[in-house]
C-alpha cells in the first residue's frame, strides 16, 4: 500500500516538473507594427531628446497585447525618445492613482490608452493643464480639452467595410434575398454596438438584413460556442460577419466541425492568422476588416513629433493635427500579403 | 426505507432526488416544445433535431465535466471558484510552443498534471490552512488567471495538434467523442459518489462535519482530495475546450465556476452540502446549454437569455424548497 502511494506522489512530483518545463513559450509572435525613421523624411532625424510616458490597460486578449507591444517597439526605433511606461491596474481607478504618479514625473508627451474615456478625461484635463501634451489612443476622452491629440480606430466604419464587402460579393452571386449571420464581441461594450449599427446600415444599402446576431466574448471558446449555436440555427447561410478574429479561431473551427462550407465569411481587426488563413485560401474565411493596433506604433509616433513641436512632413501644417481617425481597411486574398506585416 | 413508509413516491423523502430529475426533464420537454413552436421548420426535420441535440450535449460536455467535479466539492461542504481560472490555466499550460512539441499526450497530461496540482494547493489551503473555501478559491482564480496571462503573453495560443483539434469533430458510433468523454466521467462520479466508502465519507463531511470527524474520518485529507478532484475535473475541460476552440487563452473558460455552481443547485445539490447527486447536476447542465441553443436558434440576444438563467435558478431552489414543506409552511416561516 504504502509503495503504491509513493509510486503516485512520485508520479504525481515527476509530472509537476515535467509541466514545469513546459512554460517556455517561443511563439513567433514578436513582430511588432514598428516604421523605422525614413531617410528622405524630414522628421526622421533626431530631435531634442523627449521622454514619452505610456499606460494602456492590461490585456489578456491579443489585439490589446499587440497595442503595448507596438508602442514599445516604435519608441525603440527612435534613438530621441525615453519610453516610460506604466501598468494600467485593472480597472479605470487603479490606472488613474498610477496616472498621477506618472504626472509627478513630468514626462514631455503621455499617450494613453483608458480603461474608459468617460472615467479618465478628468486626468487628461489635469495632466494638459500641467502642460504635458496627451495623445488619447482609441478610447476617447469626451471632452476636447482633455486631448492634444486623439487617434482612434473607426467601430462603426469597420462594420460598413464588413457590410460592403458581403453585400457587394452577394450582388456579385446575384443573391436575391441572402441569410446573413453575425457574431459579435461583447455586447454590452459601446463598440460592439457600433460596428453592429455599421453592418446593418451598408447592409440595408443592398436591402439585405442580418437574419441572425450571436454576441461573444472575445475568446475563442465563445466564439466556437456561439457559432456552433448559429449554425444549427441558420442551417444554410449565405455569409457571416464575425467581429474578432481571436474569437474567429474559434468560430471557424465551430465551421469546419460542421463541414459547413456553403457561405463566405468576413473576419475583424485583421490578426496575423487571420490573414495567412485569407491569403491561403483555404477556408470560408475571405476576408477580414481591419481595427488595426499599429494605431499604438502611430500615436508613438505623433506623440515624439509633439513633443518635438514638429508637423506631419507631408501636409502643409506646422503641428499635428487634432484627430486622426484610421480608416477600416478591407484584407483580402488579392492583398494579403501587403498586409501580413500589419497582422497582429 | 421504503418499506417503512407507506406513502407514494412522489412524497417519500429518498425519492427527492428522481422527482426533482423528472421536474428537470418536464423542463427539457417544454423548452423542445417551445423550440417547435418558434421554428416548425427546424423542429420538424428529425435529422436537425438529431444533429441539434449533439450539438446540446457537446456544448453541456465540457461545462459538466467541471459540474461533477464541483458537485463532490459542493456536497463536502466546500465550493469552488477557481474552476473556469483553473481550466484557462491548465488551457494555457498545455498549448504552449513547449508542450505542444510533446504531442497530443504531453498535452493532456500537461493540461490534467496542472488541474490536479492547483486543485490541491485549494485543497492544502483549505484543510491544512483553514482558510475558508470562498476566500482560498477565489484567490486561487485571481491568481491562475493572472498566470495564464503571464505563461501565454496575453495571446491566443492556437493549437497546432491534429489530434486534439479533431477530437471535438469526432464521433463515435455517431456519439461526438466530447459527450462520451462527458459521459464516463458522470459515469466514474456517480459510482464514486454512490458505490464507494470516498462517496459515503463526502456526503457524510458535508452533512456534519464534526460528526464525521467524531466517527474516524480523516476529514482534513478527504476535503484536500476533493479539491483536487475538483482540479482533475478542470484539466479534463481543458483539454475539451482547447479541442473544441482549437486554441486556448487566459481569458478562456469565463465564469464557468458560476455556471457549475448553478448546474449542480438546480440539479438539487444543497449549497450547504450533504447532498447531491451526479444525475441531477448533469440534467442541470444540459437545461443551460438547451437555453442557450434555443435562445440562438429563436434569435434573441444574450442579455434576455441570462435574465431566464437567473430566473431559472431562483425558481429551482424555491421548487426545492416546497418539496421539503408544505405550501403554507413555506409562505409562513420565518
Amino acid at each position: 500500500m504504502a509503495t503504491r502511494r509513493n509510486m503516485l506522489l512520485g508520479g504525481a512530483v515527476l509530472g509537476a516538473l515535467a509541466a514545469a518545463g513546459c512554460t517556455s513559450n517561443e511563439t513567433p509572435s514578436g513582430n511588432a507594427q514598428t516604421k523605422g525613421p525614413d531617410a528622405g523624411n524630414p522628421n526622421a532625424a533626431p530631435g531634442k531628446k523627449i521622454t514619452i510616458g505610456f499606460s494602456a490597460p492590461a490585456a489578456d486578449h491579443g489585439w490589446i497585447a499587440a497595442i503595448t507591444n507596438n508602442a514599445k517597439a516604435q519608441a525603440a526605433t527612435y534613438s530621441d525618445v525615453t519610453f516610460k511606461q506604466v501598468e494600467a491596474g485593472k480597472d479605470a481607478a487603479a490606472q488613474r492613482a498610477v496616472l498621477e504618479t506618472l504626472i509627478a514625473e513630468k514626462p514631455d508627451v503621455i499617450v494613453l490608452l483608458p480603461h474608459d474615456g468617460k472615467e479618465l478625461n478628468a486626468f487628461g484635463l489635469k495632466a494638459m493643464n500641467a502642460g504635458i501634451p496627451v495623445v488619447n489612443l482609441d478610447r476617447a476622452f469626451p471632452d476636447a480639452l482633455a486631448y492634444r491629440c486623439q487617434i482612434k480606430g473607426d467601430n462603426y466604419g469597420m462594420g460598413v467595410a464588413a457590410g460592403h464587402y458581403i453585400g457587394k460579393a452577394l450582388k456579385a452571386k446575384n443573391i436575391a434575398s441572402p441569410i446573413i449571420g453575425e457574431i459579435a464581441g461583447m455586447d454590452e461594450l459601446e463598440l460592439t454596438q457600433e460596428r453592429s449599427q455599421g453592418f446593418k446600415a451598408a447592409l440595408a444599402t443592398y436591402g439585405f438584413t442580418v437574419a441572425n446576431r450571436r454576441a461573444a466574448r472575445f475568446t475563442a471558446d465563445t466564439g466556437q460556442k456561439e457559432a456552433q449555436n448559429l449554425l444549427q440555427a441558420l442551417p444554410k447561410m449565405d455569409a457571416l460577419w464575425n467581429h474578432d478574429d481571436d474569437q474567429g479561431i474559434g468560430v471557424l473551427a465551430a465551421i469546419n466541425a460542421a463541414s459547413r462550407n456553403e457561405f463566405l465569411m468576413v473576419g475583424g481587426a485583421g490578426s496575423k492568422k487571420a490573414i495567412e488563413d485569407i491569403a491561403g485560401d483555404k477556408s470560408v474565411l475571405k476576408a477580414t476588416v481591419t481595427y488595426s493596433p499599429s494605431m499604438a506604433s502611430s500615436a508613438i509616433s505623433l506623440a515624439r513629433l509633439i513633443g518635438q513641436n514638429k508637423g506631419m512632413a507631408d501636409l502643409v501644417e506646422l503641428q499635428v493635427p487634432k484627430e486622426v481617425i484610421l480608416a477600416s481597411e478591407t484584407i483580402t486574398k488579392e492583398n494579403a500579403q501587403t498586409y501580413l506585416k500589419l497582422g497582429f | 426505507m421504503t418499506a417503512l413508509t407507506t406513502t407514494g413516491w412522489w412524497r417519500d423523502e429518498s425519492r427527492e432526488p428522481l422527482r426533482r430529475n423528472l421536474g428537470l426533464i418536464g423542463v427539457l420537454v417544454a423548452l423542445f416544445g417551445i423550440g417547435a413552436i418558434i421554428r416548425p421548420d427546424l423542429y420538424g426535420d428529425p435529422q436537425w433535431v438529431v444533429d441539434n441535440t449533439l450539438v446540446i450535449l457537446q456544448q453541456a460536455a465540457a461545462i459538466g465535466v467541471v459540474t461533477v467535479g464541483m458537485t463532490f466539492v459542493i456536497i463536502g461542504g466546500g465550493i469552488d471558484l477557481s474552476v473556469g481560472a483553473l481550466i484557462a490555466l491548465a488551457g494555457v499550460w498545455s498549448t504552449t510552443v513547449a508542450t505542444q512539441s510533446f504531442g497530443a499526450g504531453g498535452m493532456i497530461f500537461t493540461a490534467i498534471i496542472v488541474g490536479v496540482l492547483a486543485g490541491l494547493v485549494n485543497g492544502v489551503l483549505i484543510a491544512y490552512g483553514r482558510l475558508v473555501p470562498f476566500i482560498a478559491t477565489l484567490a486561487m482564480l485571481v491568481a491562475a488567471r493572472g498566470l495564464a496571462a503571464q505563461i501565454s503573453g496575453k495571446q491566443t495560443q492556437v493549437s497546432n495538434d491534429q489530434f486534439i483539434n479533431g477530437l471535438a469533430s469526432s464521433k463515435v458510433l455517431g456519439i461526438p467523442s466530447l459527450v462520451l468523454v462527458l459521459l464516463a466521467v458522470a459515469g466514474l462520479g456517480w459510482v464514486l459518489l454512490n458505490r464507494t466508502t470516498f462517496g459515503r465519507r463526502t456526503v457524510a463531511i458535508g452533512g456534519n462535519q464534526e460528526a464525521a470527524r467524531l466517527a474516524g474520518i480523516n476529514v482534513r485529507r478527504h476535503t484536500m482530495l476533493l479539491y483536487a478532484l475538483s482540479g482533475l475535473c478542470c484539466g479534463i475541460a481543458a483539454i475539451m475546450l482547447t479541442s473544441l476552440a482549437t486554441s486556448s487563452q487566459a481569458a478562456a473558460a469565463e465564469l464557468y465556476e458560476l455556471d457549475a455552481i448553478a448546474a449542480a443547485i438546480i440539479g438539487g445539490t444543497l449549497l450547504s452540502g450533504g447532498r447531491g447527486t451526479v444525475t441531477g447536476s448533469l440534467i442541470g447542465v444540459v437545461v443551460f446549454a438547451t437555453i442557450t441553443n434555443l435562445f440562438a436558434i429563436a434569435n434573441l440576444p444574450t442579455e434576455v437569455q441570462n435574465m431566464v438563467k437567473g430566473g431559472i435558478i431562483v425558481f429551482a431552489v424555491l421548487v426545492q424548497q416546497l418539496k421539503f414543506k408544505s405550501v403554507k409552511q413555506l409562505l409562513t416561516r420565518t
